[in-house]
């Protein structure tokens, strides 16, 4: 397993277009933290971001997440173009005469998937919990270390959009094709949707968070509705805003499903292919 | 003999096209061998077979002594195939790194590698850089880093310039001269002729001829020969037992032997008859001849 990410780390560590999204990547995640510096100061309005409760235990945990999975889109790229420079590059074909076995050659790139989605994941962690130590209101440990649940959904989210990338890469070959059809991936979900709720108009959530898509954004719901502020707006304007933020073990199980698919697949498809 | 490769009734479909027929021959350790036959006679396809990268319709073919798995078995092959193919953004000297990190082998050969295809000045600069010449030299070297028990070189001279082919040539002989086992697959028949002492000749798929380079036609040579009276020659020529064709090219007379005879035999025969050669040479049929013909007739 190491001698696998190990040629893969290698691989990409030497490509600098790759080097260039990852360290973008991180530094965006790193960037939530700038949040905490939204201040408003005109006059007797004063607000500062920091303060209305969005870096408070265990929220952060929920709002963070859900802010830092938006980058994900960096780290696609990444994984959609090391999979098709390989078949850009005939390097695939190199690899396999050289030694790797096409199993070992998708257990290379499902590895660094894995990577990718842990080191995030404790990425995240950190810097949610340095943010939250510097302004949560509580700081009890029992509540600080609460609701880590999302950060496991988080996880299983990225590793879920990253192996449909790594999929639509083998099976496109071409990075940008690749990115483009999961676009339209998105749309046709988008469009399903829409159908069902004209068709059906009940039980359409019951369909839809079998798609792959809508199932790894069910992961972790917006987070907004839950804020305090808009808690007591909403309830002064007299509308419920009761709203199911829980991570469910369904949910997580049928992105799990997904990444299992899409790797299978993305094995078939090497296997049976002649390069 | 020990066997590195066996194959056997091995075919290969492409929808409706056979590129592949019914393919059985065995590579032995030691000798050196050349695969031959037009473009698009499948012997691309083979190689890609045994090296893994074309999946075979039907039939078989086993690395060794058959135990080890078709990938472990390529660590101990060295192959390059049509293009080099490497990573453009790494420099030479990290392209084999990480072909040693695939092989598992020691860092430490890269340079030697480096240096018997005389790159070792350029090991830095970044793959996109080269040459093609220089890019299939790096092929060469990467196909050398295991110290392969057999190297398969794929038309490791096309589009080269005629410096790079005698570049590409002179290492291929000096690999061959170690004892290395190789398997070259070329259209290029005098390249064959020069280092290969086995040859396999494919068309359309099937198997032609499969053995020795000598043995390929029974054909006894023939003389090339020049004299002053060339009707009168011709003449004797046609009395002459072991003689079978004639040809007449612009005074350069061809004469074909139907039985074997030796050059100081005949140039006695002519001599005794009253004929003085000025030219006489003794040659047999270049691989070319013999390949065209065995192509031409089946």
């Amino acid at each position: 397993m190491f001698r696998l990410l190990n040629i893969e780390y290698y691989k990409l560590i030497n490509n600098k277009a790759s080097k260039v999204l990852i360290i973008a990547y991180f530094f965006l995640l790193t960037s939530i933290a700038l949040i905490a510096a939204i201040k408003f100061d005109i006059g007797p309005i004063k607000f500062h971001l920091a303060d209305q409760g969005i870096f408070n235990f265990p929220y952060i945990w929920h709002f963070n997440t859900y802010v830092a999975a938006i980058f994900k889109f960096f780290l696609l790229l990444v994984i959609v173009s090391m999979m098709a420079n390989e078949y850009a590059n005939k390097t695939l074909k190199q690899n396999l005469i050289d030694g790797l076995s096409k199993k070992e050659f998708i257990l290379s790139k499902f590895y660094t998937v894995i990577a990718f989605s842990l080191i995030s994941t404790v990425f995240v962690f950190f810097i949610s919990l340095i943010l939250g130590l510097i302004y949560s209101d509580f700081d009890e440990f029992g509540i600080i270390f609460s609701d880590l649940e999302f950060l496991l959904a988080f996880f299983v989210k990225l590793l879920g959009f990253f192996s449909f990338g790594l999929f639509l890469g083998i099976l496109i070959k071409r990075s940008a094709f690749a990115v483009g059809a999961m676009f339209v991936w998105l749309i046709v979900e988008s469009i399903t949707k829409g159908m069902l709720y004209w068709k059906l108009e009940s039980s359409v959530e019951l369909i839809m968070q079998f798609f792959p898509l809508e199932s790894m954004s069910n992961l972790i719901n917006q987070p907004g509705s839950r804020l305090n502020a808009v808690q007591t707006v909403a309830k002064q304007v007299g509308e419920d805003l009761t709203y199911d933020y829980a991570v469910h073990w369904y949910e997580i199980a049928i992105v799990l499903g997904w990444t299992a698919i899409f790797i299978f697949l993305s094995y078939r498809l090497l296997k049976k292919r002649d390069l | 003999m020990e066997p590195i490769l066996t194959i056997s009734n091995l075919t290969k479909k492409f929808g409706y096209l056979t590129a592949v027929k019914d393919l059985t021959f065995t590579i032995n350790k030691g000798n050196v061998y050349g695969i031959l036959g037009p473009n698009g006679s499948g012997k691309s396809t083979t190689l890609g077979i045994v090296l893994n990268v074309v999946n075979k319709t039907s039939g078989d073919f086993k690395w060794f002594d058959g135990n080890v798995s078709t990938h472990d078995a390529l660590k101990k092959v060295g192959a390059i195939i049509e293009r080099p193919n490497f990573y453009p953004y790494m420099s030479a000297y990290q392209n084999l790194k990480l072909v040693c990190k695939i092989k598992g082998v020691d860092f430490s050969r890269i340079d030697e590698k480096l240096e018997i295809v005389g790159l070792l000045d350029r090991r830095d600069s970044k793959f996109r850089t080269y040459s093609l010449g220089m890019k299939q030299r790096l092929a060469i070297a990467s196909a050398l880093l295991n110290d392969p028990e057999i190297l398969i070189l794929d038309e490791p001279t096309n589009g080269l310039d005629p410096q790079g082919i005698h570049q590409i040539r002179k290492i291929i002989k000096e690999i061959a001269a170690n004892g290395t086992t190789i398997l070259l697959a070329s259209h290029l028949l005098d390249e064959v002729e020069k280092v290969c002492s086995h040859v396999v000749v494919l068309r359309k798929g099937e198997r032609l001829y499969s053995g020795l380079v000598d043995e390929m036609i029974s054909s006894h040579g023939f003389f090339e020969l020049k004299t002053e009276d060339e009707h009168k020659l011709i003449k004797i020529l046609e009395s002459v037992n072991s003689i079978g064709k004639i040809k007449n090219e612009n005074g350069l007379i061809t004469a074909f032997l139907t039985s074997p005879m030796e050059a100081a035999q005949f140039n006695k025969l002519m001599f005794e008859k009253g004929i003085t050669l000025s030219h006489i040479v003794k040659r047999k049929e270049s691989l070319e001849e013999q390949f065209l013909q065995l192509t031409k007739d089946n």
